[in-house]
Parts: C-alpha cells; sequence; structure tokens
C-alpha cells in the first residue's frame, strides 16, 4: 500500500510539469501586456520596458518557463503576484481555506441528503417519494449556478432578511453559497445513489441474505448499500475535486474571498505569477483529492485493495 | 397422500408476474409432496418455473412483479403463505435453506466468507459473534475448504469453492429442508462431480430433506429418491425415481429421455421434442404440452389435465395415456 501511495506520489511530478507548461504557453500566447495592466495607461514606456525586463519577460519562451520550474523546485519560489506584490503563496494560502470550507460544506450537504434520498427512491422505485426526488434531482443539475444563487439571494437576503447575501466569516454567511454550491452535487450524488443501489438490489448475493432470514434493513444497509456505495464513492471524489478547484461562480456571487475568485481576479489582470500558481495549486489538490479517493475505494472494495499490493 | 410424515405439501400453488407487456404464468396450479428425508429431483426446461416454485417457497418471489395467486405451501402442517414476514425470517435458514445457481454472484463481494457464514449462524443460533465465527470455520472444514482461510473474500476463491461457501451457509443452521438451485449448472464438468458428491454426504450426515432443482436427469439418477417432471407451469409427472426412469409415461418426459444420447447406441441425430416451449404470457388452453405433443387427442386442448396414480407412487397428468393402461 505505502509502494502504492509513493508511486502516485511520484507520478504526480510529470502531472505538474506538464500543467506548468500548458499554462505558461496559454498564458504566453494570450493577448494582453501585463506591464500595461499592471502600470496602468499612463505609464511611460520606459516604465514599461524597466518591468518587463525586471519580471524577464523580453526574455525567450523557454528561458522563462525554465527560469520558473528552477526557482519553483530549487527555491519553492512561484513568484509575487504583479497587482498585490505579495508572494503567489500567501495569496493561494490566505485564500484556500475559504474554499476547502465552502466545498467541505457543500460536499457534506451532498452527501447527507443525496445518498438517503437515493436509497429510498432506489428501494421505493416509481413511488410517489421516488418521483419527486428525481424531478427535484433533474431541477438541481439543470439550474445553473449563478441562477440559483441569485434566486437564494433575492429570497433568503432580500425579502425575508434571515441571512447574508456575502461574505464567508459567519456561519449563517456560509449557508447559501454553500446550498447554491451543492444544488449540482445533491442532484448527481442522489441519481448515482439510486441506479447504483437499483442495479445491487437486484443481486444474486442480496437474494443470499434474504435467503439467510436476515432483516430487511440490514440486507439493505450493510450488504447492498456497501456494494453500492463503490461507484458513490468516485462521484462524490471528482465532485469534490471540482469544488476544490475554485467554484469561480459562486465565490463571485456571494464575494467568497476563495481561490476561484482569486484566479478569476488575476486572468483579468494578466497577473501571470499568480495564475500560474494558482492553477498549479488546484491541480495538486485535485490529485491528492484523487489519490484520497482511490485509497478509499480499496478500503471499501477488497477486491481493488488486492489490486493495490 | 394426506399422511403426516409429509414434510413439504404444495398444493396447486399459482404465481403469476404482472408486468407492463402481460401476465407471465410462471407457475399455474402445481402440486407437489415430499416426504420427511426425501430427495427430489425437481426436473424441466429453462423457464418452466422451477426456480419460482423454490422461491415461492422460501416467500422471496420478487414484488412487483411476482405474486402469489393461490394455492398453499404447508411445511410440517402450516401453510407458509400465511405466515407473516416476521414468522417466514426464522423458517428461512433455521428451517429451509436454499443454494443458488450461480456461485459467482451469490456471495457478497465486499465481506469475508466467515462472516458470510456467521451472518446466518448468529440469526438464528443465540451465540456470540466469536462463537459464530468459530463455528463457520468449522462448517467451511466440512465442506473442504481449510480453515486459514475463513478470512479471505470471496473473489479469492474459485468457482467450485465458492460453491461450497455457499452450501456452508445453507447448512449452517442445519436445517430441514435445503433447496438447491442448479447448483452444479455455473461448474466445469469436474467439479460438478466433486460438489454432487459433497452435497450427497452432507444431505445423509445432516438428515436433511432435499430439492434438487436440475434439468441434467443424470444428476437426479444419481442423487434423488423421488423425481417431479415440470412444464409450463405444472408438475406433469411424479414418482419414484426406479418406476419413473424405468417407465416414463407422459409424453413429454418420454421424449425429455429420448433426447439423452445414449453411449451404446449410434445414432446421427438425436430426437427432440418438435416446437418450443409455450409462451409463459400466453399458455394453451387445456394441457400446455398438447401443440407439442405426438399422442394429443381432441380433448387435450380442452380440460387442463389431472394427475392420476397410474402405478403405485407415480403420479402422471395425461388422460391419454391413462387410457392406454386402462385406468381412465
Amino acid at each position: 500500500m505505502l509502494r502504492y501511495i509513493l508511486r502516485r506520489v511520484l507520478f504526480l511530478i510529470p502531472v505538474l510539469l506538464g500543467v506548468a507548461f500548458c499554462v505558461f504557453t496559454l498564458l504566453y500566447l494570450t493577448p494582453g501586456d501585463p506591464a500595461r495592466m499592471v502600470l496602468g495607461d499612463l505609464a511611460t514606456d520606459e516604465a514599461i520596458k524597466e518591468f518587463r525586463d525586471k519580471e524577464g519577460l523580453n526574455d525567450p519562451f523557454l528561458v522563462q518557463f525554465g527560469n520558473y520550474v528552477y526557482k519553483a523546485v530549487v527555491h519553492g519560489d512561484i513568484g509575487r503576484s504583479y497587482s498585490t506584490k505579495r508572494p503567489v503563496m500567501t495569496e493561494i494560502l490566505t485564500a484556500f481555506p475559504y474554499t476547502l470550507k465552502l466545498s467541505a460544506f457543500a460536499m457534506i450537504i451532498a452527501i447527507l441528503i443525496g445518498i438517503p434520498c437515493g436509497i429510498i427512491s432506489a428501494i421505493k422505485q416509481y413511488s410517489w417519494f421516488d418521483t419527486i426526488t428525481m424531478i427535484f434531482a433533474m431541477i438541481g443539475l439543470s439550474m445553473p449556478v449563478f441562477w440559483l444563487g441569485l434566486l437564494l439571494i433575492l429570497l433568503f437576503a432580500v425579502h425575508l432578511r434571515w441571512l447574508p447575501s456575502s461574505g464567508f466569516s459567519t456561519f449563517k454567511a456560509m449557508i447559501l453559497p454553500s446550498a447554491a454550491l451543492a444544488a449540482q452535487s445533491i442532484s448527481m450524488v442522489t441519481r448515482m445513489t439510486r441506479s447504483s443501489m437499483l442495479e445491487v438490489i437486484r443481486a444474486d448475493y442480496i437474494r443470499t441474505a434474504r435467503s439467510k432470514g436476515q432483516k430487511e434493513s440490514i440486507v439493505i444497509g450493510v450488504h447492498a448499500l456497501r456494494n453500492a456505495l463503490i461507484p458513490v464513492v468516485t462521484l462524490c471524489g471528482l465532485q469534490f475535486g471540482h469544488l476544490l478547484s475554485g467554484a469561480i461562480l459562486t465565490e463571485s456571487i456571494f464575494a467568497v474571498p476563495g481561490v476561484g475568485r482569486l484566479m478569476v481576479n488575476a486572468i483579468m489582470s494578466r497577473d501571470y505569477p499568480m495564475v500560474q500558481g494558482g492553477v498549479l495549486f488546484v491541480a495538486i489538490t485535485f490529485s491528492i483529492v484523487n489519490l484520497l479517493v482511490d485509497l478509499l475505494y480499496a478500503y471499501i472494495d477488497p477486491r481493488i485493495k488486492a489490486e493495490l499490493k | 397422500m394426506a399422511d403426516n410424515n409429509l414434510m413439504l405439501d404444495i398444493r396447486d400453488l399459482t404465481i403469476h408476474y404482472e408486468t407492463d407487456s402481460g401476465v407471465v404464468h410462471a407457475v399455474e396450479g402445481l402440486n407437489l409432496q415430499l416426504g420427511r428425508g426425501e430427495s427430489l429431483g425437481f426436473v424441466g426446461e429453462t423457464g418452466a418455473g422451477k426456480t419460482t416454485t423454490a422461491l415461492g417457497i422460501m416467500r422471496l418471489i420478487p414484488n412487483p412483479p411476482g405474486k402469489i395467486k393461490s394455492g398453499q405451501i404447508l411445511f410440517d402442517g402450516e401453510d407458509l403463505l400465511k405466515k407473516s414476514e416476521a414468522e417466514m425470517r426464522r423458517i428461512r435458514g433455521a428451517k429451509i435453506a436454499m443454494i443458488f445457481q450461480d456461485p459467482m454472484t451469490s456471495l457478497n463481494p465486499v465481506m469475508t466468507v466467515d462472516k458470510q457464514i456467521a451472518e446466518m449462524i448468529r440469526l438464528h443460533r443465540n451465540v456470540s459473534e466469536h462463537e459464530a465465527l468459530k463455528q463457520a470455520g468449522d462448517m467451511l472444514e466440512l465442506v473442504g475448504i481449510r480453515r486459514e482461510r475463513m478470512h479471505d473474500y470471496p473473489h479469492q476463491f474459485s468457482g467450485g469453492m465458492k460453491q461450497r461457501v455457499v452450501i456452508a451457509i445453507a447448512l449452517a443452521c442445519d436445517p430441514e429442508l435445503l433447496i438447491a438451485d442448479e447448483p452444479t449448472t455455473a461448474l466445469d464438468v469436474t467439479i460438478q462431480a466433486q460438489v454432487l458428491e459433497l452435497m450427497k454426504k452432507l444431505k445423509q450426515q445432516f438428515s436433511a430433506s432435499m430439492i434438487l432443482i436440475t434439468h441434467d436427469l443424470g444428476i437426479v439418477a444419481d442423487i434423488c429418491d423421488k423425481v417431479a417432471i415440470m412444464y409450463a407451469g405444472r408438475v406433469v409427472e411424479y414418482g419414484d425415481k426406479r418406476s419413473l426412469y424405468a417407465n416414463p409415461l407422459h409424453p413429454y418426459t418420454i421424449g425429455l429421455f429420448r433426447s439423452v444420447p445414449d453411449i451404446d447406441e449410434d445414432v446421427d441425430e438425436l430426437p427432440v421434442i418438435p416446437g418450443l416451449m409455450p409462451d409463459p404470457m400466453d399458455l394453451p388452453t387445456g394441457c400446455a404440452f398438447h401443440p407439442r405433443c405426438s399422442m394429443a387427442e381432441e380433448c387435450c386442448s380442452r380440460e387442463r389435465p389431472e394427475m392420476k396414480e397410474l402405478e403405485p407412487g407415480h403420479f402422471v397428468a395425461c388422460p391419454v395415456r391413462a387410457r392406454m393402461l386402462g385406468q381412465a
């Protein structure tokens, strides 16, 4: 198992190099001069030339990339933000807790609502509960998060005045953004749990469990659920990875100072080091979450554990 | 036949599957008796309703779409169809246990085998988890699997060994009746022989009655005392193995025996029963076999034949044959 983890971590190196190269190339090809954006329209040509020289923007492409990788690997330095002048690492680490909290909240809501709803829908297939749940899941899945977010603000913040419309400092302020962000995940988790459960409860080993005289609650809750959860865990992992990589729209609407908003602002202002660092960070978190999901998978399914050895 | 020595007495059992495209007549007015300690071979083509009957006895017909429409299943003189779900749970596993067809999918893939056996023991015997696991190990040894392997998962076993585990689960609580639904169909021939040998031995050791569902007449000859031939949801012939094999009376049974190759005879083509199994959504009137039957007469399409005892202990549902034997 340890060897497997080590191999996966080592595999991160080429992934990160690849990601860095792609982002670097894209930024290099993107029109717009960061010097102009940072210094403003009134800046003199000398000032701009000086900025470009200092940041190495006049160097050939590969030299720029090489310098970046060299500094990152040897000094652990991924540059300073053009606009705030603070180290990129500091900026990201300030923003990340907000994103982490938001994503974790959304994920917990999705699991707590999605899995029970999915199970009940499956065992009571075609009942009114199932129909209503599936309708809601369909709505949740097709409703864009920015629209749902605005509707939530309109209802709970403007009309009812129960919850604040923005920010993320108090528990109350966290409710609306988490709910808006969770909507799609709830729907996906519900639908996945339902379909996976429907498949499993028709399996022969469920019939075996019943033929032992086992109680229906244990047949479903123990025998069926653990098998049905395997694909749901994958889905939750992927979802969590996505949420962590910055829920850009949600963070923008509710003014949550997370990684997503940080990156949007960085892209707008051509803050190259910030964008670069942000994307790398997202790639790392995504890979780590995936690794954790794979390990969890092995814990649930012994057949996979055998393969990992 | 209404003596007290009967363990299982199924009377006029009818089970339908009500689907969107129509009603499937899986079991239609089935009668069957099984004495204590006997083993019955339950033979018929795929789709004849054998598995449905077995699941009906266990009251495990998936509902919807399946539904037991009418009849009685008397087990030790009590009607299982009148039992509550809680009472049935105490019977399943403890008194009637079932071995399923496909060992590959009959075990829970995420549970070690000792836990799956112990689950059965814990449900029906008042023992601790520790004691149940110990007994699970004993059961594994009994079916010929080394004790060290008790903490393994099903995927670590071969097909034949998985079926041994399934047998160990079924026998764990010393059931009075064991229903084996094609226990060897999914296994290859050499393993089949081992598993059958094991079942024969254990059946005697546990002195359980057994219903063996199969479409292999050879297996029945090897293991069973009684044979019931099923066609399109009904038993058409029922009797002692010897008299039925020596003298098959129902035209369908005769057809079945003819289609088994004989090692001493050199034939290019086996005689087959013409036609196909009837569509269970639209069974023929009268005797369900009459459209394929070479001996069918006009009355066969009108009246549903009753079982008649044509030889001592040998029942046949065919009026034409009854008349031939002078017992109409």
